[in-house]
């Protein structure tokens, strides 16, 4: 009797270890609709040959985005100061061109993401014990800090007037800036795609779900034993990497930085394209910061008085309409046909 | 039959040989239109508007046609992204506005590249000029007003020894710059230097200046972003009584915005500060600017200093195309029909640099007074001519290169 309870119980554990083994395959397993955004972002290329300094920008910023999206919509970190890593990551690739003459673009990637990594570890460390308001005021200040410390030397960061006219040498040794921005708008997404793969290897690891669980239970996770403080850490210093790496990938396509990288404004509209998008789903970086950057395109130039009114409506519809983004709505809506279907 | 034949060719011939003549030229205006600064970029584009609808006849069979583009936050990426793409999507020809240091700054590598001239219409920080030989400014730098008012605060002011205190920004740290190498070189002593704070809140001025009240300074040289923070310094500065402890007040022009002027009060009266453009400046240009301007948005719209640059930036524009009968491809060769330019604006005689392709223009040491209606306003206590960028002139810092 009791032989045969743990004999049973035995083969349970293990048909639920090879549920959730299952479960997790199934999740990384790669679905076609996931080429689209790829897709379309090749197709922009051939449609809009001359609007690839425009295109850059928007890459970049879906880069920032799903750095934020790995620790708010994964990890549950709450955070108003994530410039502060884009920021340290502009300014490396700046300072190593402009003062140390380091102009090959991606060794500078890498640099970027080691020094935005390590602000992010000791930050990271030092804030990740607090949660909530605390939290948001500590980022926020790390942000502030950084930025007085650019002002505090500007004969070293070049202040509010920023590093001019850095130049870079050309991508591999072969192609050269452009003025349409071609070489760099294929660079950005090259560079996009790569860090978009391993994000999407961590969010569907066993460390993913375990960054889920804390955002869904963290007293929780503590019972059951799990290294909720070093789990956070791991992840912001990620985060802070890649944000890094967007950083320094705008620094690279504008040739140019100032301090206002930094500015509480930049934490603040990645934030909100990420909410705009939907956050904890990946493609909600895409999503949300197309959208939000064609839109803030498309308004001001039909009106460059008052397209701030556009955007604003179109924030305050998402908010009462859309609360998961564009992409929970899409979600809800084909939940919906399918029901009426059945039905 | 066939002679009406050669007659329509004849026609045909004629007018594809008039609209080849009549260029359209695209000139690309990129002012801040959204958001806080909003206020500055409508100064400037009321007087390019004005100067337009006043002055297309001058052009004439030539047009222009004028693409306007929001400008931004002053972080120099949106100011690339947009007129890069005024370049390469919209062809324009010719860019101007550029309110904030950084987006000329972060635009020169593009003109350059582009060949585009880059006329700039406000943003002041002094070694822009030197970026691209594609950029003219017709504004100014912040030496323009800081370093003569280092000379005249000697001599004519009476400043002996004079207190810096200004907001911790780059306008800021080049404004007192300035002020002192033309101060010191005069014989002037500065006694402390004092950064008060980044431009984004106005910050409580008290413990500033209280520290420059006990320091018992002749005079006070103040630099502050105009708006709130001009109103904020008079404020505290009539609070503690600074004029009865003997501490006088100077600054750049930008301690008087004039939309503020009327609400300072007492405080203001007897400040003196240098400036290249005041309402009030006497001079048949200024006064005909005024009217047309009253004529065109309301009698209680004022154009400021930064309107009068706009004027002159567009006239510039304008005669380089009238210059070159509307083929204005090359930018090179706008750039070199600038070069020297010269003409009587709101501001007095302004002049295009031809070695720096930066203004030549008038400074004017104005002192606040009360008008007999009441109103405050200012008086022109002494005028220096023909004022170069001296940063330049004498290679400080980034100037040099």
């Amino acid at each position: 009797m009791a032989a045969s309870d743990t004999t049973m119980a035995a083969a349970d554990r293990a048909s639920t270890r090879e549920r959730a083994a299952d479960y997790l395959l199934r999740r990384h397993r790669f679905r076609a609709a996931e080429a689209l955004p790829w897709l379309f972002a090749i197709a922009v290329f051939f449609v809009f040959p001359d609007r690839m300094t425009f295109g850059s920008q928007v890459l970049v910023m879906v880069m920032f985005a799903l750095s934020l999206d790995l620790i708010l919509g994964y990890a549950g970190i709450v955070t108003l100061g994530h410039a502060a890593f884009f920021g340290v990551g502009a300014y490396t690739v700046g300072l190593l061109a402009a003062r140390l003459q380091w102009t090959e673009p991606i060794s500078g990637l890498f640099a970027a993401a080691i020094v935005a990594a390590i602000v992010g570890f000791i930050t990271g460390w030092f804030l990740l014990r607090y949660r909530g308001l605390t939290l948001l005021m500590l980022t926020l200040a790390t942000a502030i800090m950084l930025q007085e410390t650019g002002n505090l030397r500007s004969d070293i960061s070049g202040g509010y007037d920023g590093l001019p006219g850095l130049t870079f040498k050309p991508l591999l040794g072969i192609f050269d800036y452009d003025l349409y921005g071609h070489t760099y708008y294929l660079y950005a997404l090259a560079v996009l795609a790569v860090v978009f793969y391993f994000v999407r290897r961590i969010v569907y690891s066993p460390f993913g779900q375990a960054l889920t669980g804390i955002r869904e239970n963290v007293r929780r996770m503590h019972a059951i034993g799990s290294p909720v403080h070093w789990r956070l850490v791991t992840v912001y210093t990620i985060a802070a990497a890649i944000a890094g790496v967007a950083g320094a990938l705008f620094t690279q396509t504008n040739a140019y930085v100032t301090l206002t990288v930094f500015d509480f404004d930049n934490s603040a509209k990645v934030m909100v394209m990420l909410i705009l998008g939907g956050t904890g789903r990946l493609y909600g970086a895409f999503v949300g910061a197309t959208v939000y950057m064609v839109l803030e395109d498309y308004f001001s130039k039909l009106s460059p008085t008052f397209w701030q009114f556009g955007i604003g409506l179109v924030l305050v519809l998402a908010v009462l309409f859309a609360r998961r983004g564009v992409l929970g709505l899409f979600e809800s809506m084909g939940q919906y046909i399918a029901e009426r279907k059945k039905s | 039959m066939r002679i009406i034949g050669w007659l329509g060719l004849a026609a045909l011939a004629f007018t594809v040989g008039g609209t080849a003549q009549a260029e359209t030229v695209k000139v690309g205006v990129v002012l801040p239109f959204s958001g806080a600064n909003a206020d500055l970029g409508h100064q400037i584009d009321k007087a390019f508007d004005l100067y337009v609808k006043l002055h297309a006849k001058d052009i004439a069979p030539n047009t222009v046609e004028i693409i306007k583009r929001d400008e931004g936050p002053p972080t120099g990426a949106v100011a690339k992204t947009v007129a890069t793409e005024l370049i390469t999507n919209d062809k324009v020809q010719i860019l101007t506005g550029f309110v904030f240091s950084p987006s000329a700054i972060a635009l020169a590598p593009v003109v350059t590249q582009a060949k585009v001239p880059m006329v700039i219409a406000n943003a002041g920080t002094a070694w822009i000029t030197n970026l691209s030989p594609y950029i003219a400014r017709l504004s100014f730098s912040m030496w323009h007003h800081g370093y003569p008012m280092g000379a005249y605060a000697f001599k004519s002011i009476g400043c002996k020894t004079a207190a810096l205190a200004y907001t911790d920004f780059p306008p800021g740290k080049d404004s007192t710059e300035a002020f002192k190498t033309g101060f010191e070189k005069a014989g002037g002593k500065v006694t402390e230097s004092i950064p008060m704070g980044s431009p984004v809140q106005v910050p409580d001025f008290t413990p500033f200046f209280q520290k420059i009240k006990d320091a018992k300074p002749d005079c006070m040289y103040v630099f502050i972003p105009s708006g709130a923070h001009a109103a904020g310094v008079m404020k505290t500065y009539g609070e503690l009584g600074m004029r009865k402890a003997g501490v006088k007040l100077i600054g750049p022009m930008d301690l008087i915005p004039d939309n503020k002027l009327q609400d300072m009060g007492d405080a203001a009266i007897g400040t003196v500060v240098m400036g290249n453009y005041a309402v009030d400046l006497n001079n048949a240009e200024n006064k005909a600017f005024n009217a047309e301007w009253h004529k065109a948005y309301g009698k209680d719209s004022y154009p400021d200093f930064m309107s009068a640059a706009g004027w002159d930036t567009m006239h510039a524009i304008f005669d380089a195309i009238k210059k070159l009968n509307g083929k204005v491809d090359d930018g090179a060769k706008v750039i070199d029909a600038m070069k020297g330019w010269t003409a009587n604006g709101p501001r007095g005689k302004v002049t295009i640099d031809a070695a720096t392709r930066d203004i030549v223009q008038d400074e004017n040491a104005m002192e606040v007074i009360r008008k007999p209606d009441g109103k405050l306003g200012v008086k022109v206590l002494g005028t220096t001519k023909a004022v170069k960028d001296e940063c330049k002139e004498l290679k400080v810092g980034r100037c040099g290169s």
